[in-house]
């Protein structure tokens, strides 16, 4: 087991650094500096700009330079709102993302874990097939659809929950927090659906059926385990969707998280801002990869003796 | 050259009865030919726009603003007064095109890298899989918008960009059929005429892994329409004077308070189509009897 965590781990070095090294020289071979829009600068501040932001040196040691940086943990300062750092941009985006995508992956696995579970229970019955057609709809209904369209029923037409912001009225936090985990929880029911069918047909199931079990019991203590592994093995993917989505959400209900900023600095080519969420938003997108693989596999005892072998 | 012309020929009639005996099965699916119908009608009103459409796709009525549905607007106009319905089928032909030839650019790049990767094996194929392995842990849609913003945003680029990120899976599929089919014995056979390997691959392999290739093709197009209009939705995709449908919803869900038909019918239209792509991909899997892909 340790092992494959370490394996896995020095997988996603190069990975990290593949994505550092990228991203450094797509932004720096972007047409148009940063300091271009600003009308007539005069030269003596331009060259005193560039040298703080470390654009007169060769391009060479402009990448090595930030890796030590980055070695330091620090991403360097901000183009666009001089004497921040982009760590304090990101410490100031990132608790209103985390938690958005907290609740947004806790509405993914709980409604569509309980959707699929309760339509493998019966299959092909309308207890299936109602929520089953629900998620449908969830894959195929975007998430830059979907919530205009639920602010504009609950938020405008019902006038059940504000339509925008985050943390600044009660129930604020709802309709965003539904809007990015309704695909994903879609996804996850068909996942766990898939997965509880296959594994209520192995021998197993039917030994404990065979003691006298309960239903109940037999899905809970016996089935959901081996059943749910899909699932867990979808939260990686899901995690990296997720924060793309956060930037359409973000973007919808004004909440200032990180994903908002990312688009922000998009826009202004804010380059140092860019490069730093990338590099950090891929970090993490690689680690919670890394996290939802070990945790499958250590739900998995035929993987664990495979890792165990090899 | 005559062994061409007589390739050629079994091709086409395996290509047939595999056609047909997965005709007869998606026949009964009902909700495959719902899509199927759905999408070739989309297609074709795509094809023919300019000659169809109710109005001119420029033209403005600012004495009229937004309107809702009407006789002379079925769908109603925006707030310049231009036609609703005109704007969605113009969008259409852009969301339509971007989705199809982006996922002809995954498709060029996945078949050829897998089926080489596939047919080589050894050292080239653990290096060239591992590469999968490596982009599959890049978070793309950052990347896909980062490109966007330093390159500009020019519609080829958004083709090549989302064509780029959606081969790795195909790439995957293909080798783990290549993989299985190059033991056959008629591979040997055609290995033992003295055909080049890449006749081998382009002539036998290609032709018989055909059935996943296309399941997955159709079950790429919704996800690549889905990344065009997240990106022009964040206003990093297409750009006027053209639109898509991302960019309709987009504008839709900024003025949905006084005009929800601007964002409702846009959005209809995207979704019904994502629809119609994803049942007939299930439907064409359970036809052409896929299983799971060859990971």
């Amino acid at each position: 087991m340790w092992r494959f965590i370490a394996g896995r781990l020095l997988q996603a070095i190069p990975v990290i650094l593949a994505v550092i090294t990228v991203t450094f020289f797509l932004v720096r071979v972007a047409p148009g500096g940063p300091f271009d829009s600003e009308k007539a600068v005069i030269p003596e501040v331009k060259a005193a700009l560039e040298a703080q932001y470390r654009l007169d040196l060769p391009l060479g040691q402009q990448y090595l330079a930030y890796l030590a940086d980055l070695a330091k943990g620090e991403l360097g300062p901000s183009f666009k709102y001089p004497g921040r750092s982009v760590n304090e941009l990101i410490a100031a985006g990132l608790p209103a993302t985390a938690e958005l995508g907290a609740y947004a992956l806790l509405v993914a696995v709980v409604l569509g874990g309980l959707a699929g579970v309760i339509a493998s229970l019966k299959p092909n019955s309308a207890q299936d097939y109602i929520p089953m057609s629900v998620a449908m709809i969830g894959i195929c209904m975007p998430t830059f659809l979907l919530g205009p369209l639920l602010v504009l029923l609950f938020g405008i037409h019902l006038e059940w929950l504000p339509v925008a912001g985050w943390g600044d009225m009660p129930g604020d936090k709802i309709l965003p927090s539904l809007t990015l985990g309704a695909a994903y929880a879609a996804y996850i029911a068909r996942l766990s659906r898939a997965g509880m069918l296959e594994v209520m047909s192995q021998d197993y199931i039917r030994t404990a059926r065979a003691k006298g079990l309960p239903e109940w019991q037999v899905v809970t203590r016996h089935a959901l385990r081996g059943g749910l592994i899909p699932v867990v093995a979808f939260l990686g993917p899901a995690f990296a969707g997720l924060l793309a989505g956060s930037f359409v959400v973000e973007t919808i209900f004004q909440i200032p998280g990180l994903g908002r900023f990312y688009v922000q600095a998009a826009f202004n080519r804010d380059y140092t801002m860019i490069l730093g969420t990338t590099v950090f938003l891929s970090t993490l997108i690689v680690l919670f990869n890394l996290l939802s693989d070990v945790l499958a596999a250590w739900l998995n005892p035929r993987l664990r003796a495979q890792f165990g072998e090899a | 050259m005559t062994a061409t012309t007589i390739t050629d020929a079994t091709l086409a009639e395996q290509g047939t009865s595999l056609w047909q005996d997965a005709w007869r099965r998606l026949r009964k699916n009902r909700l495959a030919l719902f899509g199927l119908a759905v999408l070739s009608t989309f297609i074709v009103i795509a094809l023919v726009t300019p000659w169809i459409a109710p109005y001119a796709y420029d033209a403005q009525n600012l004495d009229l603003g937004a309107s809702p549905p009407s006789a002379e607007h079925w769908l109603g106009t925006d707030i310049f007064g231009r036609d609703l319905l005109t704007q969605i089928m113009f969008g259409g032909r852009i969301s339509l095109a971007v989705g199809f030839v982006a996922t002809a650019v995954a498709l060029v790049i996945g078949v050829t890298w897998g089926a080489v990767a596939g047919y080589m094996g050894g050292r080239v194929d653990a290096v060239m899989m591992r590469l999968v392995d490596i982009l599959y842990a890049l978070p793309f849609m950052i990347f896909i918008v980062l490109l966007m913003v330093v390159f500009g945003r020019n519609l080829l680029l958004l083709f090549l960009a989302i064509g780029a990120v959606e081969w790795l899976t195909m790439a995957r599929i293909m080798r783990g059929q290549v993989q299985s089919l190059r033991q056959q014995e008629f591979v040997e056979a055609a290995i033992s005429l003295g055909l080049s390997p890449a006749t081998i691959v382009r002539r036998h392999l290609v032709p018989n892994a055909l059935g996943p290739i296309i399941v997955y093709t159709t079950l790429t197009i919704p996800s690549v329409m889905l990344l065009e209009a997240f990106l022009s939705f964040l206003g990093l995709g297409v750009q006027p004077p053209a639109t898509s449908w991302g960019l309709l919803i987009s504008y839709g869900a900024e003025t949905m308070e006084e005009y929800p038909w601007l964002l409702i019918f846009p959005g209809a239209a995207l979704t019904l189509t994502l629809f119609s792509l994803n049942f007939l991909g299930d439907g064409l899997r359970d036809a052409l009897d896929v299983r799971g892909s060859g990971d």
